[in-house]
């Protein structure tokens, strides 16, 4: 397949909802995982025969599983709230990028099979057999969802495109269809422990090469440790941390911060990812497998606090799902929230008093924040609804002077995606994701114009890497995009030296 | 009797049958299956009465709708209040003595018929108008609205153009109420008003129309931000725990 051409639209100072050209992203779809990478995890190597009764099969099975799924099949009223409301619609026009469009590819079939309605009047209610080309749309289409749940927010009934694109895929995988980078990202967990199949020695050697770097920098013993049995705290962190720019900036800022406030801590070998890409494919069972690591590294190592990583759908994983899927954790301290992010830990030592900054060290940067989609929609920090919002920014004023907010439809919970959450950060769908950019770099611009912003601050291994790509492709400068923990890097106070 | 009771009676008892069999099933559907992880929609409350306010904020206000557009949300509140208020403005014709309240509001109870048909129109016209959501649109969202427009426009008419006989029509659902028929008054009008009615009651549980239901068990909305503090295991999720080793 001949690699699609990447096109970045033109950015407009104000957002306006394209006009619709049907089928402009037809072409874009991911490539399918061959047969090793199903069968590791556990999914039929190809397209099973029978794959039509199968799916409906599974699709039965689901809504047998999710009451989530089964209300938001029936419930929508096409009220049309959600149509402008999607990154990837707003960045290429294809109407079946509207969420209600995209939900509708499986809800007509859901209708057809389990309602009377579409059983008996197919037509009027817009019930669809299916059909091969029913299941290509599935694969183009689904494909083509973060999975951000941005329309969720505002549809009057709560409706979640996500919980309906991981039925989709679950149902694809369970025929034989899966999307390869998601499924070969699994396979790697598994067998090596994180995203990135980094091998135990490579990452003590590059813990270990980051220490005498902050040594020669800083002149302070500041230690990455891994695997340290007895200490307080496991971090656990998306791999890119370890070595992908500008991810190790933030874990440096991560050891620092232990440094400084003296909390013994450990990285873990066996659960050197975060990252849970169980969650993208909708497979409860592999997102459980995946977080399992968490739970046996955790009680190999004895330590009494988990700590998460700048990671957003880990963060979801981990706030919201790991109590029910590795829990419950009474191993560890219950003074401290189980997990806690490492942005929940940063705030409270200051809070406390515990670090401290030196603001100047930012004084090169105006700062912005994005908010990454997972945790602003489908998780918390803090004690209050939406510290996931004011604890990140806190931190950033506590250690830059200049914070300049992004336009108020695209932050908070009606933050734009970057474009490549949800398992779509494959260069196969390049051209997806620098058009689903299209919305949040439209914000960028117009504060980058008004107010010189020349940082973009994230808690999001998938944003940073996204953005990273995705920014020169509208004129900016890649290295525009970093973690909070690069910033409290850079300005943390690590005493005399 | 003439035919046209006997035909009407049956039409409203097989109508309210169909009903209530189907949202019974539906909501016991849907209460019995399992919600496994914890998927509210963040910011969310974090107790079981935030719950309840937010849920109150979107029944009661469509709070999450006028967040996404403020026209959809204007017809769209206005049509399901005025509803509300025509709904309990014809309790009238279900309850003797009519209740208090019931026959305070009659006055404000015709408005509301009117706005209901503007709401209407207003949500009809988005279907024609906005591209987006022309394309979206399926025949029966074309049928629903004109079966609630059918519905407006001919109790309209009756009150405003071509009076029925109300107190025959009283009689007849008082009748249907205690198994004791009423002959039922054949103007063509109040036939065409009943016969959509019966039809909207008969399909309120098999169309889009289980939106209603559908609110309340949507776990991105009824489900409080509590994982870290409260364990949540749907029982399958259980059973696949122990059946490991």
């Amino acid at each position: 397949m001949a690699a699609a051409e990447v096109v970045a639209p033109p950015l407009k100072q104000y957002p306006v909802i394209p006009i619709l050209q049907a089928g402009a992203m037809a072409h874009s779809k991911p490539y399918t995982a061959n047969a090793a990478i199903q069968q590791a995890i556990g999914f039929p190597g190809e397209l099973v025969e029978d794959w039509q009764n199968k799916a409906v099969a599974k699709l039965g099975d689901l809504l047998h599983k999710y009451r989530g799924l089964k209300v938001y099949l029936d419930a929508c009223v096409h009220c049309g709230a959600c149509t402008d409301k999607c990154h990837y619609f707003l960045g290429t026009g294809d109407p079946k990028n509207m969420p209600v469009a995209r939900q509708d590819l499986l809800r007509k079939v859901y209708r057809r099979y389990f309602t009377w309605a579409g059983k008996w009047f197919p037509k009027l209610v817009g019930a669809e057999d299916l059909t091969r080309e029913v299941l290509d749309e599935w694969n183009t289409y689904f494909n083509q969802c973060s999975e951000c749940r941005r329309c969720s927010v505002f549809c009057p009934y709560g409706i979640d495109t996500a919980e309906i694109t991981m039925a989709a895929k679950e149902i694809m995988d369970s025929i034989g269809m899966g999307q390869k980078y998601s499924n070969e990202i699994i396979g790697k967990v598994h067998k090596v422990g994180n995203n990135l199949g980094l091998p135990g020695p490579a990452l003590l050697d590059t813990l270990q090469s980051i220490e005498e770097d902050l040594k020669e920098e800083t002149g302070q013993d500041i230690r990455l440790p891994l695997n340290q049995k007895g200490a307080e705290v496991m971090v656990i962190t998306p791999s890119a941390d370890f070595f992908a720019e500008p991810h190790v900036y933030s874990l440096i800022g991560y050891a620092k911060v232990f440094h400084a406030a003296g909390i013994p801590w450990t990285l873990s070998t066996h659960a050197s990812e975060a990252g849970n890409f169980g969650l993208f494919i909708g497979n409860y069972g592999q997102m459980q497998k995946i977080a399992t690591r968490v739970r046996e590294a955790a009680l190999e190592l004895g330590v009494k606090r988990l700590v998460v990583g700048e990671c957003g759908h880990a963060w979801r994983v981990a706030y919201s799902f790991w109590n029910t899927l590795i829990g419950p954790f009474d191993f560890l301290d219950p003074n401290y929230p189980v997990p806690q992010h490492i942005c929940e830990l940063t705030y409270d030592l200051i809070q406390r008093g515990a670090i401290s900054f030196d603001k100047s060290a930012n004084d090169k940067y105006v700062v912005t924040f994005h908010d990454s989609c997972n945790v602003a929609r489908a998780s918390r920090m803090g004690g209050i609804p939406g510290g996931q919002f004011e604890i990140p920014r806190a931190i950033i004023r506590a250690a830059a002077n200049k914070f300049v907010e992004m336009d108020a439809d695209s932050i908070r919970e009606k933050t734009f995606c970057c474009g490549g959450g949800g398992g779509i950060l494959t260069d196969e769908l390049l051209d997806l994701r620098v058009k689903g950019a299209l919305p949040r770099m439209e914000a960028l611009k117009n504060v980058v114009d008004s107010d010189g912003v020349n940082f973009m601050a994230t808690i999001c291994a998938i944003c940073k890497a996204q953005f990273s790509k995705v920014l020169p492709y509208y004129k900016f400068n890649m290295n525009m995009v970093g973690g909070v923990h690069q910033l409290v890097s850079n300005a943390i106070r690590l005493g005399p030296k | 009797m003439t035919a046209a009771t006997i035909f009407y009676a049956l039409l409203f008892y097989a109508a309210f049958l169909l009903c209530v069999i189907g949202l019974v099933y539906k909501i016991a559907d849907y209460a019995r299956t399992p919600a496994p992880l914890k998927i509210p929609t963040t910011p969310a409350p974090t107790t079981a009465g935030g719950v309840v306010l937010r849920m109150l904020r979107e029944v009661g206000l469509f709070e999450s709708l006028f967040k996404a557009n403020l026209w959809i949300w204007l017809f769209g509140f206005m049509f399901h209040v005025a509803l509300a208020l025509v709904l309990m403005r014809h309790l009238r014709y279900f309850t003797e003595p009519v209740w208090f309240w019931v026959a305070w509001i009659q006055p404000f109870g015709i408005y509301g018929g009117l706005a209901m048909v503007a709401g209407l129109a207003g949500l009809w016209a988005r279907r024609f108008l906005v591209e987006r959501i022309r394309y979206i649109s399926t025949f029966s969202d074309h049928l629903m609205l004109a079966l609630l427009a059918g519905i407006g426009i001919s109790g309209l008419l009756m009150k405003f153009v071509a009076h029925t006989d109300i107190i025959s029509v009283k009689a007849f659902f008082l009748g249907l109420m205690r198994f004791d028929w009423q002959p039922l008054p054949t103007q063509p009008l109040l036939l065409v008003h009943l016969t959509l009615v019966a039809l909207l009651i008969a399909i309120f549980p098999y169309s889009k129309l289980l939106h209603a239901p559908g609110l309340f068990f949507s776990p991105g909305r009824n489900q409080a931000d509590n994982p870290r503090e409260q364990r949540h295991i749907a029982p399958w999720a259980a059973a696949l725990e122990k059946a490991k080793p």
